[in-house]
């Protein structure tokens, strides 16, 4: 069986800018090609979460096995894992379709390319950040956190997730044009998402301690709201620049 | 009659000239003031109750770190002005701005740390303020480090001019950390609404050094601004008869 | 105050000059930066020239 990546042919009929298919439509089409394409490659889409679970592993290795000194590690430990898989993930989402001509066909369809790029940042969110999310209370939990705190632990790495996306998005629409950008990515997206980082871990230590921890969501939440209106703006003019 | 001015400073040639000639007098000024400004810092001014000699770092890590602020802002205005307008010169200024801002940042930090070991008793505090300042570092270098991995010039200075717009955010971050948060660092003593909070013996040498980085900023970037332009330029008809008088 | 008092900088100096070094030492080497980059351009520009003269 064939793993075909063009898909454009048969979305490309119904996906060119007419009255017919709004932004919306043409930014549900993205999504859909974006999920269908990655499920046709579940080893490529486990890969960062394997990465995560391998990176969160090496902490208790390398600085100690004890439980108590681990707990107070934890939430950095996760956070910081989190944020080097999600970036890890931004590769194959971007560059792919940076290659074989699918963004070019996205930036030429006359469609919003903001409202594209969303779309794909939000892909990028349900392949990485969600099951990201979903991992992290164990990776927590076998670092010896409180299992009542497991709510808290989801829900802060769900809401910063959507904002790693989104910087994400950024910092790989910038990178476009650059051979081997792997490294330059990472040096250019990791600052930009300190204050998630530091919120975000913020938030999660203080629901592994039991303490409200609403403080720092709603500042994570924050950043990725408007995250959500500026990221595809940026993520748009960028990847027109480099299609140039 | 405004915009023909405006008009002529997108001109290379014309910019080239003028930056030529602007520089002595932008130079030369601040090294005067420079001299003055540290000596009055040095010497002339009392030292502190609390820190007795020891806060006479603020002469030098205070006009770094409004270096560093001011020549961010400025990369990002012209990257702004280059994206919107399509003005190759103002994207050459963004360009000349990098590696000077760069260097006071982390001018900045080291005296920063220098003046936090003996005062709060640690080189290092992981506080808003340090870290918004050290992620202000990443920024300028990661500016540096996407505009040489682009190889078309202009394709380098927009994708580089949109990076220093999303970034341009941790500006007002780092003015306002120590009012936003509890940080270690202290609160503004100079850019208060209710006047500055230092005696005047204290005030005039910052202030003279202030003006002084000022304006070295402005003389080191129109230097840097004519490397640009020429290398640019550098098939231009004017460029030849620039370069063979 | 005498000039060992200066230089003592009340205790402080280990802090105190060092970063006066540093901060000269960036204007410095911005300075030093600055006049080489256009110095090589210039160069650059006088090498281009002399190509184009050539052919």
């Amino acid at each position: 069986m064939t793993v075909t990546r063009n898909e454009t042919v048969d979305t490309a009929t119904t996906f060119n800018a007419s009255a017919a298919t709004p932004a919306l439509a043409a930014a549900r089409l993205v999504l859909a090609r974006d999920l269908r394409l990655a499920f046709r490659r579940p080893g490529e889409m486990l890969q960062p979460l394997v990465f995560f679970a391998i990176v969160t592993t090496l902490f208790p290795l390398a600085i100690t096995p004890e439980l108590s000194q681990l707990r107070v590690v934890a939430p950095g430990v996760v956070w910081v894992s989190a944020l080097l898989s999600s970036l890890l993930a931004l590769e194959f989402l971007y560059r792919e379709d940076a290659h074989d001509g699918t963004l070019e066909q996205y930036a030429l369809s006359g469609q919003s390319l903001t409202w594209l790029l969303f779309a794909k940042t939000a892909s990028h969110w349900l392949l990485t950040g969600l099951p990201l999310a979903v991992m992290a209370p164990i990776a927590a939990l076998a670092l010896g956190v409180p299992v009542a705190s497991v709510t808290g632990i989801v829900g802060s790495v769900a809401v910063g997730s959507i904002a790693l996306s989104l910087i994400g998005a950024i910092g790989a629409s910038l990178t476009l044009g650059v051979r081997r950008s792997g490294v330059l990515l990472s040096i250019l997206t990791l600052p930009l998402a300190i204050p998630v980082l530091i919120f975000g871990a913020s938030a999660t230590s203080r629901a592994i301690a039991g303490e409200d921890y609403s403080a720092p969501l709603y500042l994570v939440g924050a950043i990725a709201v408007l995250g959500i209106t500026l990221a595809p703006l940026a993520a748009a003019a960028a990847v027109r620049i480099s299609l140039e | 009659m405004a915009w023909t001015w405006f008009h002529r400073l997108g001109s290379p040639p014309y910019i080239y000239s003028l930056a030529a000639r602007l520089t002595p007098w932008f130079a030369w000024p601040a090294a005067l003031l420079t001299v003055a400004g540290l000596y009055g810092g040095l010497v002339l001014a009392p030292p502190d109750y609390q820190q007795g000699d020891g806060y006479r770092i603020i002469y030098v890590h205070v006009p770094s770190a409004w270096m560093s602020l001011m020549v961010y802002t400025t990369m990002a205005v012209s990257a702004a002005v280059g994206l919107i307008w399509r003005i190759k010169v103002a994207h050459a200024v963004a360009a000349s701005c990098a590696a000077i801002g760069a260097s006071f940042t982390f001018a900045a930090l080291a005296t920063g740390s220098l003046w936090g070991a003996p005062m709060w008793g640690t080189y290092w505090e992981w506080d808003p303020r340090l870290v918004s300042e050290l992620i202000l570092l990443f920024l300028f270098l990661g500016y540096m480090g996407l505009r040489s991995a682009i190889d078309d010039v202009q394709r380098a200075d927009r994708v580089s001019a949109v990076l220093a717009i999303v970034g341009v955010i941790n500006v007002p971050i780092i003015h306002f950390s120590v009012e936003w948060w509890n940080s270690l660092h202290q609160t503004s003593s100079v850019f208060k609404r209710a006047g500055p909070a230092m005696p005047p013996s204290m005030l005039i040498p910052l202030l003279t050094m202030f003006l002084a980085f000022t304006l070295m900023f402005v003389a080191l970037l129109l230097t840097r601004l004519r490397a640009e332009v020429l290398s640019r330029e550098r098939s231009a008809a004017w460029v030849r008869d620039v370069v063979s008088a | 105050m005498s000039v060992s008092e200066f230089f003592a900088m009340g205790g402080y100096a280990r802090y105190v000059w060092p970063s006066y070094a540093l901060v000269l030492g960036a204007i410095v080497l911005n300075i030093v930066w600055a006049r080489r980059a256009l110095k090589r351009a210039r160069l650059e520009a006088l090498r281009r020239v002399a190509m184009k003269d050539a052919t």
